[in-house]
């Protein structure tokens, strides 16, 4: 138990998906405009890392460990999350209409977000069990929502600010991240 | 021909380059580019990558349906990506252990399916591969121009190719260790970018 909260922290936090291991920085950009957008997409790479690490790692286990095919892995796993992505579209444009009203436009998104691909093939490569595949999964995304929805902040403040023309919009962007990255650096060692 | 040619290949240089004008497939960018080997690297299978795959997508552009285009994109990309990591693992085995999961990775670098999406499937095999030379030969050109920045200031080293530095700071330089790290790393874009816009949009 003690070990999983561990690795919890260090998933949020030390390790964070978007501002130490560089995964998931087009939508870390792309949908940070608004707070809106940027809490949307956050709640579906939630919803779709956890399923997604989850079916990954028993693919991986039971298909291709035992047909001995490892090197298809990054086929099968991106066929994997393309297909979920879509079947979860379906699912919830039935059962859950107000979920998908406010995930919508998010979830097509998420099948070219690296950091979904990225956390499936961390979790095969460090050889975590099912419990904890299931746990990084969740933690990575909540530190992949938490660092979105603080830059989200930042931004929408900067929008008002008057920055020199040259460093207007992306620029300006990727040094607040660096920025905010810097913060995230003091949290390491702390495990 | 050879001048429409020759126009679908020189804006992937400059006036498309990615991912300063076009940006898109910044995780790589701001992962590998703690040297310039890595960059170049990461730039050559991504345009590996890129011109088989434009290739494959133009050749069947006429038989895909468009519903499911996308799905199919991804396999034929995914395909590519795993004969390069083969390659890669097989010829380059350094590099390959370098760049680790990036190299998987390319399959979802947005460069990849959006050239894909906005020109391998409207145009013919021959100005396809010209654009995705075009486009990964630009992309090589950024990677590396950012790992020569952050290499040099953050490590007071280049190196080219093969691991050892082709060329070394003077031993007072105090390397500003700073850019090796992941805050170095936006900022430097971001810097770099602020750059081409001042030179200027062609």
């Amino acid at each position: 138990m003690g070990d999983l909260f561990v690795l919890v922290i260090s998933c949020i936090f030390i390790n964070n998906i978007l501002l130490a291991q560089y995964l998931g920085n087009c939508p870390f950009l792309g949908t940070s405009k608004k707070m809106e957008t940027a809490v949307g997409m956050a709640m579906a790479v939630i919803f779709v890392l956890v399923l997604a690490g989850a079916i990954t790692w028993i693919v991986n286990q039971y298909m291709l460990k035992a047909l001995n095919v490892e090197y298809l892995q990054t086929l099968s796993f991106i066929l994997v999350i393309a297909a979920l992505v879509q079947f979860v579209e379906m699912f919830l444009k039935k059962s859950i209409p107000a979920l998908y009203a406010g995930l919508g436009i998010f979830l097509p998104l998420i099948t070219t977000n690296c950091a979904v691909l990225g956390v499936c093939l961390i979790n095969i490569k460090e050889e975590y069990t099912f419990i904890e595949s299931l746990v990084t999964s969740f933690a990575y995304a909540a530190g992949f929502g938490l660092a979105l929805i603080l830059f989200a902040g930042v931004r929408e403040r900067i929008l008002l600010a008057r920055v020199p023309k040259p460093l207007q919009d992306v620029s300006i962007g990727l040094i607040t991240a660096g920025i905010i990255a810097m913060t995230f650096m003091s949290f390491k060692g702390m495990v | 021909m050879a001048q429409s040619l020759a126009k679908e290949f020189t804006k992937g240089l400059w006036a498309e380059i990615p991912p300063f004008r076009l940006v898109l497939g910044l995780c790589p960018t701001l992962a590998v580019t703690k040297s310039v080997e890595n960059g170049i690297g990461m730039g050559i299978a991504t345009t590996f990558v890129l011109v088989f795959s434009n290739l494959l997508i133009s050749l069947l552009r006429n038989i895909i349906p468009s519903k499911v285009r996308i799905a199919c994109y991804i396999v034929i990309v995914a395909t590519f990506v795993t004969i390069t990591e083969l390659l890669m693992q097989a010829y380059t085995y350094e590099l390959f252990l370098k760049l680790g999961i990036f190299i998987p990775l390319i399959v979802v670098n947005c460069i990849v399916l959006g050239r894909a999406e906005a020109f391998a499937n409207k145009n013919g095999p021959l100005p396809s591969i010209a654009d995705g030379l075009g486009i990964g030969i630009g992309y090589t050109c950024s990677l590396a121009a950012l790992g020569a920045v952050r290499e040099l200031l953050g490590n007071g080293t280049l190196t080219i190719w093969g691991g050892t530095p082709a060329f070394q700071m003077g031993s007072d330089f105090m390397p500003f260790k700073f850019l090796l790290e992941a805050p170095g790393a936006f900022m430097g874009l971001g810097l770099m970018l602020c750059l081409m816009n001042l030179i200027g949009k062609k």
